[in-house]
């Protein structure tokens, strides 16, 4: 029982970058702007915690949440080159996210072999530390599966899940995104500035997947490498397909990808599992993404104007 | 600024402009970051000039050309891959996956199949042409059926083919966890010839691959009935469907084709440059380096042949700027900035318009 306990805690854990991450993309694509470029901003950010960290945890105990905090910014920061193209410049956007993706890849290794001198950041004592909530691991079932040695940032996920879902349903900047991304002539029309709109929400998506990654490195690694990612940023893109680009779906596919991703972790201790080769856990996510598109398919679920640069004088 | 103004004003000049002050721009951040982060950019340029001419301090050196082509040859052929799925109007992100499916299929044939020399070897190059083709089949047909996004579908199929290959070729007898063997030599791509000739490199047989498969790309968009279907369905599939052309059979065969490069580029990495497969544990980005070729070359067959030289002198580069103290990652991060320049193509028109100045087109 126990072992089920700890598996269940362990892929909370895993998906909370995805959830993360997906809820990035979420707000890009809510407004009509395609994120590709997700694996890229979260390996920026992912580079940007680890190596500060390196550095801070020497100074202060605060050290992760800074390092988080950076890495945020680092994804916002690559984000910007992303809005400025495919928003102002009309850029195509999967084009321009793949060269920010290609972009990622290269800078933070670069900047490794800089500050490191090795192809990777010198691993940091401790990233997060594993912590029980007081009273509420108490409660059977629920406190040992949500509330007992677990991250603080798993937390941090299911708060941005709510607060998303907030923005999107109940605010107004939240309705304008949907309508830049449902109907951008048409939101124009009505005053509102839509490239302003799609310019703010990619940065929004570059300042999550950051922290998505830095939250990633510092939870389930040593140091920062260039597989440290290793394809989460397109499975958040997934979980967008997945759970119909709603918050709530992203939080139910991402803990879906999560548990995949560890189930190859607790194979052994299954019977029925141990069976299964570790590559098709692996690729599971993707292949039920596929298969999630095809069932889906033509119900109009994605934002209808998604991927489509905005041009003030093209008729709609 | 009249020289100028012409250039814009025609459409293939004025991509074809944008294309070459990309790849300046691109290079000149590179050198930038080079110079911000305290090191010294001639050390990038004498790499550039020993990979590519192979003139260095100690003379000139043939095999650093050969080793030029050598890696320079893949990424043309994924190169025409997305060039000629972008012609039909879809973007091939899944390049990787197919030659990862194409390289899979070479190895298996070469270790599975027991075949005298010269059919073995053509056997293999087959097999990769029909397992890239394959994979290219995927994202075409529910694109052509369903209207589902290529995009989407292509990254979750690299993915996909990764991890089952990854799979299956632990299986091939005597693989260990990362590689398979040596393949026979009957199914080897290699050339003592072409090798002899440029001092030892690893240059072989896959250049007549290469080859061939411009001049094929060029046949069927410039000569065939096809190439002029697809190129009316990329320019507007709902223009095209009401001239009578079967818009979703292009689709299909489109992706095909684009797998069918993207698969011999597979077979040519690892029946002549490796001359073993691999358990892959990241992506090799041949296909990312395909998206940059083919927007560099503007989709074209010869454009892809410059552009896959251009990124192939730059990686063929890496290992000199490594060993000279430069990060090999700076070839990265230039191709980086070049897609991500040509991607914003038509804002940059709009700037350098606004320089040229005049009337607006």
């Amino acid at each position: 029982m126990s072992t089920i306990y700890s598996a269940l805690t362990l892929s909370l854990i895993y998906s909370s970058p995805i959830i993360i991450a997906g809820l990035g993309g979420l707000y890009s694509e809510k407004s009509g702007v395609t994120n590709v470029a997700l694996e890229g901003l979260m390996l920026m950010g992912a580079f940007g915690s680890a190596a500060s960290i390196v550095f801070l945890e020497q100074v202060t105990s605060l050290a992760p949440w800074i390092a988080i905090l950076i890495g945020a910014l680092m994804g916002g920061l690559l984000s910007l080159i992303h809005a400025y193209a495919s928003v102002k410049l009309k850029a195509n956007q999967v084009i321009s996210g793949t060269g920010i993706n290609l972009l990622a890849a290269g800078i933070t290794v670069y900047l490794c072999q800089i500050i490191f001198n090795q192809q990777r950041t010198t691993a940091f004592s401790r990233g997060f530390t594993k912590m029980s909530v007081p009273v509420l691991s108490k409660i059977p079932f629920i406190g040992d599966i949500f509330f007992s040695n677990i991250y603080p940032t798993v937390y941090i996920g299911f708060l941005l899940v709510i607060i998303t879902w907030y923005v999107m349903k109940k605010t107004r900047f939240g309705l304008r995104i949907r309508a830049c991304g449902e109907n951008p002539h048409a939101a124009d029309s009505l005053g509102i500035n839509v490239l302003r709109v799609r310019f703010i929400s990619v940065l929004i998506s570059g300042l999550l997947a950051g922290l998505a990654g830095a939250i990633m490195v510092l939870t389930q690694d040593t140091q920062f490498t260039a597989t440290t990612i290793h394809g989460m940023g397109f499975i958040a893109l997934a979980t967008l397909v997945f759970g119909k680009w709603n918050p709530f779906g992203v939080l139910g596919a991402g803990t879906f990808f999560g548990l995949s991703q560890i189930i190859r972790i607790y194979a052994n201790s299954f019977p029925v599992l141990a069976s299964i080769p570790q590559e098709i856990f692996f690729a599971f996510p993707y292949v039920i993404t596929i298969l999630a598109l095809i069932i889906f398919k033509g119900k109009g679920n994605g934002p209808k104007a998604n991927g489509i640069p905005y041009d003030q004088g093209a008729r709609s | 600024m009249n020289w100028l103004r012409l250039q814009l004003d025609d459409d293939r000049k004025s991509n074809r402009l944008v294309s070459l002050l990309s790849i300046l721009l691109g290079f000149l951040v590179g050198i930038l970051i080079i110079i911000i982060t305290g090191l010294n950019p001639v050390d990038m340029i004498n790499a550039i000039i020993q990979a590519v001419l192979g003139i260095s301090a100690n003379g000139f050196n043939l095999r650093y050309i050969g080793e030029f082509i050598v890696s320079s040859m893949p990424i043309i052929l994924t190169g025409l891959s997305v060039a000629f799925a972008f012609r039909a109007g879809l973007f091939n992100i899944g390049a990787e996956g197919q030659m990862i499916c194409g390289g899979f299929a070479a190895v298996s044939v070469a270790f599975l199949v027991d075949l005298p020399p010269v059919v073995h070897v053509i056997a293999c190059v087959l097999a990769a042409a029909a397992a890239g083709a394959l994979w290219g089949f995927i994202p075409g047909l529910l694109k052509a059926k369903f209207n589902i996004n290529e995009v989407v579908v292509t990254i979750m199929l690299n993915y996909t083919a990764m991890y089952v290959t990854n799979y299956l070729i632990k299986m091939i007898p005597g693989s260990s966890l990362t590689r398979t063997l040596d393949i026979p030599e009957s199914a080897s791509l290699s050339s003592s010839l072409l090798s002899s000739l440029t001092n030892n490199s690893r240059l072989n047989w896959g250049i007549i691959i290469v080859i061939l498969s411009i001049v094929i790309f060029k046949f069927i968009i410039d000569k065939t009935t096809f190439g002029y279907e697809i190129r009316a369905v990329g320019a507007n599939s709902d223009a095209a469907k009401y001239a009578g052309m079967k818009v979703s059979r292009n689709i299909i065969y489109s992706m095909m084709i684009a797998g069918v490069f993207a698969g011999l580029a597979g077979a040519v990495v690892v029946l002549g440059t490796m001359n073993f497969g691999r358990v892959l544990t990241s992506f090799d980005g041949y296909g990312t380096d395909g998206i940059a070729v083919a927007l560099v070359g503007g989709n074209t067959a010869f454009g892809s042949l410059f552009g896959g030289l251009l990124l192939g002198g730059l990686q063929a580069a890496q290992t000199i700027m490594q060993a000279s103290g430069i990060p090999k990652e700076i070839a990265v991060i230039v191709s980086a900035v070049i897609i991500t320049l040509i991607a914003m193509k038509n804002g940059l028109k709009d700037i350098l318009k606004r320089i040229a100045g005049g009337r607006k087109s």
